[in-house]
């Protein structure tokens, strides 16, 4: 049997290449699970060294801010102890009104608050990519981080978990244009679908036409996904467009300031019961 | 020794982009740094390197993006491969002619992206001209210093070298 012609195998190369990915993207459509091992080895390779680079990059950024950068600390630390002790108060205030609610939750016969188990995780990269809005975290399968956990920070809703290796794991963010979450209007409580837009926004769609909503609204998650635990906050109205006759579409400003993303938690635990009484983290 | 240079390129790129987009703070950059290495690629070492360079690129921005394993491979394995045939049917050492040839690459990648995920019902852009376009001036401007640095950096090695073995002679006599 003759060789293909050496002149030409660039060009049997190019196809097979082009029909592999083709398969490649079959493999995944409908299942959408898609080939692990190859997924799996490509991810585990590449966020471990992603991982490292962060370090030594947080390494020689550590030295210089720990040792050589330290302008305008003693400001700082004055404002952090005036912000601390406000904060004391706060707590105090926090405190008693919890107490309170426990007593009326109890005089009512409630269960209990659940508190929610976190893995606090390290943003080490960000998108490799301008069609994708994601982060790479220093937490693995290993720490307990699984597919579809959700990614909040302080402030509220930063995205899932999509990928797990052994050590590191990839969270879509919620502005990525392929995500999405069931939410509500705080509020009103109307229903929707807020999906990412891919420029930094969300917009909120699958509204009723007499749902009733303000500029300033909050809109926080549903619960109603099997991904995002009821009430976190995700955004705030910040315009609202008809989208035929009988839905609106609205635009919600992420509450997350995604480029300040340092460190965030992985909510470990799973969503409780749909339980109106039993929210573990309520916005505020 | 090229397929070194080819994982190397690639790998440098995935890490860029990853870093800058985490130390800049941004969710995402608009430059991709891995279609730049992958027109480098192209037009460095040939068709074929740039072929296989796309599929590495574009298989790792799917893994680590969370998106499709394939859609991001597909498109810029056929921007290197389109790239590197480019490559040896124009001259492309002057700076205009690069800056179209990584222009027209990011339209080209974009085109089967943007065709891929529409047919797979997959969201795009709301603005998609509007972004191709400035994701393309970027990473023209981008890719053609790239270049300019390649071919600086070794003449600048020279010259500090040769300065060097001057101060030494000096020295010694």
């Amino acid at each position: 049997m003759a060789l293909p012609d050496t002149r030409h195998r660039a060009r049997y190369l190019f196809i097979a290449v082009v029909v592999g990915h083709i398969l490649l993207i079959s493999a995944q459509v409908g299942s959408r699970s898609g080939p692990p091992l190859l997924q799996a080895g490509l991810m585990t390779a590449l966020t471990a060294a992603q991982r490292a680079a962060w370090g030594a990059v947080a390494g020689v950024r550590g030295v210089w801010e720990g040792y050589a950068y330290l302008r305008n600390v003693y400001a700082d630390n004055q404002r952090l102890s005036r912000e601390n002790t406000d904060l004391r108060v706060l707590l105090q205030q926090e405190r008693a009104n919890a107490r309170g609610a426990e007593a009326l939750r109890a005089l009512l016969g409630l269960r209990a608050r659940t508190p929610w188990v976190t893995a606090a995780a390290d943003v080490v990269a960000g998108s490799v990519s301008p069609d994708y809005q994601s982060i790479v975290l220093d937490k693995g399968r290993q720490d307990g981080v699984q597919r579809d956990m959700p990614v909040i920070n302080t402030v509220g809703v930063v995205g899932r978990v999509v990928e797990v290796s052994g050590r590191t794991s990839v969270a879509q963010l919620v502005v990525d244009r392929n995500a999405a979450a069931a939410c509500v209007i705080e509020r009103t409580g109307a229903q929707g679908i807020v999906l990412g837009n891919g420029d930094g926004r969300l917009r909120m769609e699958y509204l009723s036409a007499t749902a009733e909503m303000v500029l300033g609204d909050l809109v926080v998650t549903a619960g109603t996904d099997r991904v995002y635990p009821r009430g976190l906050l995700v955004g705030v109205v910040e315009r609202v467009d008809r989208n035929g006759p009988a839905f609106r579409s609205v635009i919600v400003r992420p509450v997350v300031d995604f480029s300040q993303l340092a460190s965030v938690l992985v909510l470990l635990a799973p969503a409780p019961a749909a339980s109106p009484a039993d929210d573990g983290l309520v916005a505020k | 020794m090229t397929a070194l240079r080819v994982v190397a390129a690639v790998v440098m790129a995935l890490l860029l982009q990853g870093l800058l987009t985490r130390a800049l703070g941004a969710p995402s950059m608009r430059v991709d740094f891995g279609l730049v290495a992958v027109v480098w690629i192209a037009l460095r070492f040939g068709r074929v390197p740039g072929l296989l360079g796309g599929t590495l690129v574009g298989l790792g921005q799917d893994a680590l993006g969370g998106g499709m394993l394939g859609l991001a491979g597909l498109a810029k394995s056929v921007a290197g491969f389109a790239t590197g045939i480019a490559g040896t049917q124009f001259i492309v050492t002057q700076t205009v002619p690069r800056f179209l040839v990584f222009l027209g690459a990011t339209l080209l990648h974009a085109g089967v992206f943007v065709g891929l995920s529409t047919l797979l019902g997959l969201k795009t852009s709301a603005q998609p001209y509007l972004d191709v376009s400035i994701q393309g001036l970027s990473n023209a401007a981008i890719g053609v210093l790239v270049f300019r640095l390649f071919e600086v950096s070794p003449g600048a090695r020279e010259r500090w070298r040769a300065r060097r073995e001057r101060r030494q002679k000096r020295r010694y006599h």
